[in-house]
C-alpha cells in the first residue's frame, strides 16, 4: 500500500515535470523548426513539423545580414562591457567607504541609496528623458550606459552585504604594513569581492542584454541599435516572413544559451542572491 | 614627488571618501532623484515636452486621470497580471518543492524551467506572437489533440487577449520565482527532513510544516511585489500588441501619452500615481517583514 502510494506520487511528480518542460520548450522548439525551413516548406507544413533539412542556414544568413544583427551585437557588447565595469567600480567604491568608514553624512548617504530602491525606473522615464535630452545624450550609447550605471542600486547592495563578511582585521593588518586606503581597496577588497562581482556581472549582464525599453526610447538611430531593438525591427519588413524572424529570434537567444550553459552554477546563485534585497 | 600613501591616514580618509562617493552620488542624484522632483513639477503643468514655457494647471491632470474612463480603465488590465502572478507563484512553489527532493534529471529540469526567465524580452514577444497567431503553435497543438473547437483569436479577441498576454508573462517569469524558492528551500537543514521522516511524516506534511514556514518571508515579499509588478507590466504587451484590442497597460498608456501625444504634464501625473502605488506597496512589504523579525 505504501509502495503503491509512493509510486503514484512519483508518477504525478514526473508527469508534472515533463509537462512543465514541454510547456517551457515547445514555444522555442517550434521557432527553431521554422527557422530551418524554406519559404515554400514553411507555408506548406504545420508549425509542429520538423524541418526537412536541418542544415538550411539561408534564413540565418538573411536575418543576420539584412537585420543588421552584427551592429546589434557590437553595440550591445560595447554598452554591456562599459556598464558592467562602471557598475563594478562605482558600486564597490561607494560600498567600500560606506561599509568601512564612519563620517558625517554617512547615514544620509546610505538612506539616499536605500530610498532610491523604492523608485522604479519605469515610472520616471518621462522626466528622465528630459534630463538625457538636456545633457545632449539622446541618440548616443552614453544615454544607455549612464542610465544603467545611475539606476544600479542593486549592485551597491550586493557589495554592501558582501563587505560585511570580509573581516576588517585584513584592512588593519595591511595598514600596519603601511598600505594606503587606495591600495587596500584595490589589492584587498576588490579581489575578495570576486564572488559578489560575478553576481553583479550576471544580473547586470542579463538585464542589459534583454533590456528593450532603454535603447528603444533613448537610441532610436539605426546605427545604435542593440540586439533587442534590432530584433524588434523585424516586425515591419519581415512581418509575414516568419522563417526569417524565427532565425533572428534564435540568433538573439544563442548567446544567452551559451552563457547559461557555461555559467549555470553562478547564475543560479546570482539570481537567488540578487533577489533578496 | 606626491604619493597618495605618504598622506596621513586621516587625510587619506577624507580624500578617499570624497573621491569614491562623487561619481555614485552624482549619478544617484541625476538619475534617481532629479527625475522624481521634475516629474512632480511637470505633473501640475500642461507641458508638452518641448515648448519653452510651461503653464501650471493645479490638479487638473490628476482629476482627468481619475474621472476619464479612457485613463482609468487600464487598471482593469492590471488585474489580469495580478491574478497571473498567483498562478505563477503556485507553479514555481510546486516545482521548487518537488525538485528539492531526489529526482532523476534534476539539473536538466531545473535548467529547462529556469531558462525562459533569462531570455530576451523581444524574442519572447515574437515567440508568443507565433504561438498565438491563427494556425500558429497553439492552434495546431489543439487541432492535433482533437480540441480544434476551442480555437479562438487569442490576440484578436478583447475578451481573451489579456489572458493570453498574462499567460505569456507566467511563462516568462515563473522560472525566476522558481529559482528563488529553490534557493530558499535548499537552505533548510536536511536534519529536519530526516527527523520528520522518522516521525512518519509524508511529503505533504514536510511541505506544510517545514518548507512553507521556512520560506514564508520570501513568499510574502513576492506576493506583495506582485501588485507593483502587475501595474508596471510593459514589455510583453507592448512588443506583442502595442496595446491594441484592449491590452493597454498603465505604463503603455503613460508612454503613449508622453511620447506619442506629447502630453508630458498628463503623463507625469500618471507616472506619479504609479510611483505612489509602488512606494505604498513596497513600504507595506518592508513593514510586514520588519514586524516578522521583531
Amino acid at each position: 500500500m505504501y509502495m503503491l502510494k509512493r509510486t503514484l506520487a512519483n508518477s504525478i511528480k514526473y508527469a508534472a515535470l515533463l509537462l512543465g518542460a514541454f510547456v517551457a520548450l515547445l514555444p522555442i522548439v517550434v521557432i527553431l523548426f521554422a527557422s530551418l525551413k524554406t519559404k515554400a516548406e514553411y507555408s506548406a507544413t504545420s508549425p509542429l513539423t520538423p524541418p526537412v533539412n536541418w542544415l538550411n542556414w539561408a534564413n540565418y544568413a538573411k536575418a543576420f545580414v539584412n537585420g543588421n544583427m552584427l551592429t546589434g551585437f557590437v553595440n550591445t557588447a560595447f554598452i554591456l562591457i562599459i556598464s558592467i565595469i562602471g557598475a563594478t567600480l562605482t558600486g564597490s567604491m561607494i560600498a567600500y567607504i560606506l561599509n568601512r568608514f564612519k563620517f558625517k553624512g554617512k547615514s544620509l548617504m546610505l538612506g539616499a541609496f536605500l530610498l532610491a530602491t523604492l523608485i522604479p525606473g519605469v515610472t520616471t522615464q518621462v522626466s528622465t528623458f528630459q534630463i538625457i535630452n538636456k545633457l545632449e545624450l539622446f541618440n548616443t550609447p552614453w544615454a544607455a550606459i549612464l542610465l544603467y550605471l545611475g539606476t544600479d542600486i542593486i549592485a551597491v547592495y550586493i557589495f554592501l552585504q558582501f563587505l560585511d563578511s570580509i573581516a576588517v582585521a585584513l584592512d588593519e593588518s595591511a595598514m600596519l604594513d603601511g598600505a594606503s586606503y587606495l591600495t587596500i581597496y584595490w589589492r584587498i577588497i576588490l579581489p575578495l569581492l570576486k564572488p559578489a562581482i560575478v553576481t553583479v556581472i550576471i544580473i547586470k549582464g542579463v538585464n542589459i542584454y534583454n533590456d528593450f525599453y532603454t535603447p528603444f526610447l533613448y537610441m532610436p538611430k539605426t546605427s545604435l541599435q542593440v540586439i533587442s531593438t534590432a530584433l524588434f525591427k523585424f516586425k515591419g519588413p519581415y512581418g509575414s516572413q516568419w522563417e526569417v524572424i524565427s532565425a533572428g529570434i534564435i540568433i538573439a537567444i544563442i548567446p544567452t544559451l551559451i552563457a547559461f550553459l557555461s555559467l549555470q552554477k553562478y547564475i543560479y546563485n546570482g539570481f537567488a542572491q540578487g533577489s533578496v534585497k | 614627488m606626491f604619493k597618495f600613501s605618504n598622506l596621513s591616514y586621516s587625510k587619506q580618509r577624507m580624500a578617499i571618501i570624497a573621491a569614491f562617493s562623487f561619481i555614485p552620488l552624482a549619478l544617484l542624484v541625476t538619475f534617481a532623484y532629479l527625475p522624481v522632483i521634475n516629474m512632480f513639477k511637470y505633473s501640475f503643468s500642461d507641458w508638452n515636452g518641448y515648448s519653452k514655457r510651461l503653464e501650471y494647471v493645479g490638479f487638473e491632470n490628476y482629476t482627468k486621470i481619475f474621472t476619464d474612463p479612457e485613463y482609468f480603465s487600464v487598471f482593469k488590465v492590471s488585474l489580469y497580471y495580478f491574478v497571473a502572478t498567483f498562478v505563477q507563484m503556485g507553479l514555481a512553489l510546486y516545482f521548487a518543492t518537488i525538485l528539492s527532493f531526489q529526482t532523476w534529471f534534476k539539473n536538466v529540469f531545473k535548467g529547462i524551467l529556469f531558462f525562459p526567465s533569462l531570455m530576451n524580452g523581444v524574442a519572447i514577444g515574437f515567440i508568443f506572437l507565433f504561438f498565438f497567431k491563427p494556425d500558429g503553435t497553439l492552434d495546431t497543438l489543439l487541432q492535433a489533440l482533437g480540441l480544434g473547437s476551442y480555437i479562438k483569436l487569442w490576440l484578436g479577441n478583447p475578451e481573451i487577449i489579456n489572458i493570453s498576454l498574462a499567460g505569456t508573462s507566467i511563462w516568462r517569469y515563473m522560472g525566476f520565482n522558481f529559482i528563488v524558492f529553490l534557493g530558499a528551500i535548499s537552505s533548510i537543514s536536511s536534519d529536519l527532513y530526516e527527523a520528520s521522516d522518522m516521525d512518519g511524516a509524508n511529503r505533504w506534511h514536510q511541505f506544510r510544516y517545514i518548507i512553507l514556514p521556512s520560506i514564508k518571508r520570501i513568499l510574502q515579499l513576492n506576493l506583495i511585489l506582485a501588485i507593483s509588478g502587475a501595474i508596471s507590466a510593459f514589455d510583453i504587451p507592448y512588443i506583442m500588441t502595442g496595446g491594441s484590442n484592449g491590452s493597454k497597460t498603465f505604463v503603455i498608456q503613460t508612454i503613449d501619452v508622453a511620447f506619442k501625444y506629447s502630453k508630458v504634464g498628463l503623463a507625469s501625473a500618471m507616472a506619479v500615481i504609479l510611483l505612489l502605488i509602488v512606494i505604498v506597496v513596497t513600504l507595506l512589504q518592508r513593514l510586514l517583514i520588519r514586524g516578522e523579525e521583531d
